[in-house]
Order: C-alpha cells, then sequence, then structure tokens
C-alpha cells in the first residue's frame, strides 16, 4: 500500500505556480527523500499533505484519508516536524511533549511513560523541566521530532530537519530517523544531498512544482549518474595532461573534460569503451600517473545534472 | 479530557505564566477599590486646592450613584484596554510564531482553538472583574450604605458582557491580521467606528455602550432596561466568534 499518494497536485500563489500538477507515491515503510532546489515546492508540498495550506487542484492522500478533501483526515496518523519549529516558550520541554499527547487523546496512564520515553529518545530527558525559551536550535529540533513522535504517526513529515543544525545536531538527527526505518513511512523534504543519500531508500527530485524523477537511490545513480574518471599526473607535467585532455575530448566516447592543475576529470559516454582506451591513451601521451580512479557517482552529480542551476524566481 | 479542555487548560495555563491574569486581575481590582473612594473624597481633594472650599461648596455631596458612575467608567475605560491589549496577539502571533501550525497539523480543530481562547479570555474577565466587584462593592458599603447584591451582580454582568463584545471583536481583527500589533490597530478602528456610530440619535440605544447606561441605573428608583442593545452586544459577539472561525478555516498558516 503505499503511504503518499499524490495526482496532479497544483498550487498557485496569484501568478507564482509552486506546485505544476505533481505525481508522486511513496511507500508504507520507505525513508523516501524529496529533493529539490530552493523554491522547488517542497514545502507547499508537506504544507497540503499536512492540512496547513489548501491545493488549487490535485488531489493527495496521506495513509488512504484523502487530504485534499478533508484536510483532517490523516491528522491523528501523521506527525510533523517544520523546517523552524516553534513552541510555547513559557513551557517546559515535559509540559509541551504532554499538551501533544493530551491533544491526540493519550490516556493519563500511559502519558507519562510516552513523554519520558521521547524525550529520552532524542536525549533531552535531561532538560525535560527547563524552559523551552532557553533552547538552543538543535534542541528545538530534537523537541520537535519527540512532539511529532507522540501519536506513534504511521507518516512522518519532515521538512528540512537538519539545515538549521551544528555537524553534530545534524548526525544526532539522522541517526534518530534511520532509527524509524521500518516503524514509520518518512517523508524527508531536504536539499541536503549527504542527508538524502545517508538515510532515504527512495528519492524523489522536484523542480518547478513538478517531480523530475523517483527511483531508489541505487536506480537513481544506475541511470543518471554519467560515469567519471580522474587521471592525475606527476607534478610538472600539467602542459602534457592539458594537451592530452584537450585530444581526447574529440573522441567520440568521451561527453567532458576538464583539468584543476595536474588532474583531469573526464566525464564518459560509455564505460566500457573508457576502461579500455582511457589507460592506453594516457600512457601513448607519455604522461607519468600517479593516479587514475573510476570516481563512484554522486547524488550530487544526478541532482545537480536534473536540475543544475535552476532557482527560484 | 476531550480536546476541548485540553487547549482550554493550555490558555488557562498561559494566561497565568505570562501574568496576564495576573495583570488584568491587578488593574481591575485596583480600579475597583479607588471607584468609590474617588468619589467619595473627590470634594475633600478639591477643598484643598487654592480657593477650593468655594468650588467644593458647587459640587453636590456625593452618593452611590456617583461611586457607581466611577466604578462602571472604570472598569469599562480599563477593560477595554485590556480586553484589546490581552487579545489582539492571541491568534496574530500564534500565526506568526508558528506555534499554530504546530498544533493544527493535530487532531485540533480550528473553531476550538478559538472557542478555548475565548472561553480563556472570558475566565480571566470573569475572575479579575468579580475582584474588582468585591473591592468596589466593600468600599462603597463602607463609605455609602451597601448596594443591592443582586442589583450590583447584575451591573457586574453587563460591565462584563461589555467587555467580552471587545475580546470577541479583537479576537476576529487577531484572525484578519498577520500580526499583533496590525490586529490590534484595526481592532481599535472597530471599536473606535462603533464608538461614533454609537454617537449618532437612534442608533446609540441598540450598540454595547448602552449596556453601562443600563448598568448604571441599576441601583437608581427606576432602572431602565435595554434589552435590545444587550440582544444587539450578544449577536456582535457570536457573529464575531463565527466571522473568525469562518476566515480562519479559510486561512493556510
Amino acid at each position: 500500500m503505499d503511504a503518499i499518494r499524490i495526482e496532479g497536485l497544483t498550487k498557485t500563489y496569484g501568478a507564482v505556480r509552486a506546485l505544476d500538477g505533481l505525481d508522486l507515491t511513496v511507500a508504507s515503510g520507505s525513508v523516501f527523500g524529496f529533493l529539490g532546489p530552493n523554491g522547488a515546492g517542497k514545502t507547499t508540498t508537506i504544507r497540503i499533505l499536512t492540512g496547513l495550506a489548501h491545493a488549487t487542484a490535485g488531489r493527495a492522500s496521506v495513509s488512504g484519508a484523502d487530504v485534499t478533501a478533508d484536510r483532517h483526515a490523516a491528522a491523528r496518523r501523521i506527525g510533523h516536524l517544520a523546517e523552524e519549529p516553534a513552541f510555547y516558550t513559557w513551557m517546559t520541554a515535559t509540559e509541551f511533549v504532554d499538551h501533544v499527547a493530551r491533544t491526540f487523546g493519550v490516556s493519563q496512564s500511559e502519558r507519562a511513560a510516552r513523554v519520558g520515553e521521547l524525550l529520552e529518545l532524542v536525549g533531552l530527558a535531561g532538560v525535560g523541566g527547563r524552559r523551552i525559551g532557553g533552547f538552543s536550535r538543535g534542541m528545538r529540533q530534537r523537541l520537535g521530532l519527540a512532539q511529532a513522535l507522540v501519536n506513534r504517526p504511521e507518516v512522518l513529515f519532515l521538512d528540512e530537519p537538519t539545515s538549521a543544525l551544528d555537524p553534530a545536531g545534524r548526525k544526532e538527527v539522522l541517526e534518530l530517523i534511520e532509527r524509524l526505518r521500518g516503524q514509520c513511512t518518512v517523508f524527508m523534504s531536504t536539499h541536503i544531498l549527504a542527508d538524502v543519500e545517508r538515510v532515504c531508500d527512495t528519492i524523489g527530485i522536484v523542480a518547478k512544482g513538478k517531480l523530475v524523477t523517483q527511483a531508489s537511490r541505487e536506480e537513481l545513480l544506475a541511470r543518471y549518474a554519467a560515469p567519471i574518471f580522474e587521471v592525475e599526473v606527476k607534478h610538472g607535467l600539467e602542459s602534457g595532461l592539458a594537451e592530452w585532455a584537450g585530444e581526447l575530448g574529440r573522441s567520440q566516447w568521451v561527453d567532458a573534460v576538464s583539468v584543476a592543475g595536474s588532474t583531469a576529470r573526464i566525464v564518459v559516454k560509455d564505460t566500457d569503451v573508457a576502461m579500455r582506451e582511457l589507460l592506453p591513451s594516457a600512457l601513448g601521451a607519455g604522461l607519468m600517473l600517479i593516479r587514475y580512479e573510476m570516481m563512484r557517482p554522486s547524488l550530487e552529480e544526478v541532482f545537480l545534472r536534473l536540475v543544475g542551476g535552476e532557482r527560484a524566481p | 479530557m476531550s480536546v476541548f479542555l485540553v487547549t482550554l487548560r493550555k490558555e488557562l495555563m498561559e494566561q497565568r505564566r505570562t501574568h496576564r491574569l495576573l495583570v488584568v486581575g491587578v488593574v481591575l481590582i485596583v480600579f475597583g477599590l479607588l471607584s468609590p473612594l474617588a468619589a467619595r473624597y473627590t470634594p475633600e481633594m478639591i477643598k484643598l486646592l487654592p480657593n477650593g472650599a468655594a468650588m467644593a461648596q458647587l459640587i453636590p455631596r456625593p452618593t452611590i450613584m456617583d461611586a457607581v458612575g466611577q466604578y462602571l467608567k472604570n472598569v469599562s475605560q480599563f477593560g477595554v484596554v485590556l480586553a484589546l491589549l490581552v487579545t489582539m496577539g492571541a491568534v496574530a502571533q500564534e500565526k506568526d510564531r508558528g506555534t499554530a501550525a504546530v498544533m493544527l497539523v493535530k487532531p485540533l480543530p480550528r473553531a476550538t482553538f478559538l472557542v478555548a481562547k475565548f472561553a480563556a479570555l472570558a475566565v480571566t474577565f470573569s475572575l479579575s472583574l468579580l475582584g474588582s466587584a468585591l473591592a468596589a462593592y466593600y468600599y462603597t458599603m463602607l463609605l455609602f450604605h451597601a448596594p443591592d447584591p443582586s442589583r450590583w451582580l447584575a451591573l457586574n454582568a453587563l460591565a462584563l458582557v461589555y467587555i467580552m463584545v471587545h475580546v470577541a471583536i479583537t479576537l476576529l481583527c487577531s484572525v484578519i491580521a498577520k500580526s499583533q500589533a496590525a490586529a490590534g490597530g484595526i481592532a481599535f478602528a472597530v471599536i473606535a467606528a462603533m464608538g461614533l456610530i454609537g454617537t449618532i440619535p437612534g442608533f446609540g440605544e441598540y450598540l454595547p455602550g448602552q449596556l453601562l447606561g443600563w448598568a448604571g441605573g441599576l441601583l437608581s428608583d427606576t432602572p431602565t432596561a435595554y434589552w435590545p442593545a444587550l440582544g444587539v452586544t450578544l449577536a456582535i459577539i457570536a457573529v464575531s466568534l463565527a466571522g473568525a472561525w469562518w476566515l480562519f478555516e479559510r486561512q493556510e498558516l
């Protein structure tokens, strides 16, 4: 069963088309990375799916509930962490999570244990009695995650969950997300590719309000990442390298060649031909190699290839 | 516990923790205390001024009606100012800061969110006015004579309805506006416009301001009821709350 199904979702703000017929499905139990440049429509999608905004057209369902027809339809089944979560700063962390638990109707007998368990999970057990007003951004982000998990959600929406965090806070939050794998469907919007590579098993790339592609991480890399080779020569042979690179660029099986210092980066069209031809070609040109490497394609390359250079107007 | 009671509990906790209950209570109680004192001792204070004795002779001997008039004037004026100040951020601030978005993705209907706020403000003003009424009653009894308790109660009930209509209007403005300051500005303009309309002959007796006239006359020998004004006031409260809910349901957070 699909945890999220979106068909032709459109959202306009005056003349601006934030979502332009977005189609997307997210399988239950997956950790889905919703990737796109700033202004691509990631937050708008989450706001519609969580009932905070209305769709102009199209349909969307979360856990089988049509949230475009009734925005509260999925409220009991979802958790939501906004990019910069806000809290009642006069409350303590324990009071806030307890308040959320009461809102979900968690029984009194279960509440204290659940609140304690969640604060422990996000590493705030020691500061549960402190006012939220004095919390750092990282602590607020972790508290946001705790309140989003109160109802044991079937689908957890995370909007840029690590963008405001320092490296240590980011690592902790990503570890928490990894621990949720299998417990619920995680829909995580972000523009941090490293986060997606680390925790997401399925990726959807969105640009200008439309889905560009959607696939598993491996499938995406296999489909879109161009094979790249790097050749590094001994210091002092840079001019020879540049000359060889210039000639290489005219080969049928080469897509692009760039030279930076003593290293040439070659994007190839056909990996098999490159593996056969590249090394003999370099040696034939008299280059003394200190490194010859086929680079592991990265999500960043796929992303830049698909949406490269696109920015919100 | 129903989601309404959960939200009301949070709102009441907020009124207490952010000292709004304390501020409203202290201001109204202080002016409740001072009203009969001011009515009783104004002639004495005037006597202390240069040529004050002559001026004081022109002032009629203070009566309980002066104390009641002073009390109503104080609680209505300060009540309206406080209603505006404590209500203008009720929704606008939550929208602006993002707390409304955090809570409203949960199974918390927007109508419940609004009604709980109005109910909590009603509790705050009721408790504060109760304290003010008791203080004013005690000093009125000491300095003049004990007012009829049932009429005193009715007088304060009318004053409370008068304050609550301003709370309801400001709550609507807080839904309309995106910031606390804008909400306060719009509410002030609406309340001022209502005051101006009240000065048009034939209109005033149907508007909330007439409740104070009704309340002021309750301790006289010939009190006059203004039921249409009460009806219109309650209708304004209902329409403001319904309008706030209608608008809030359509807003994006």
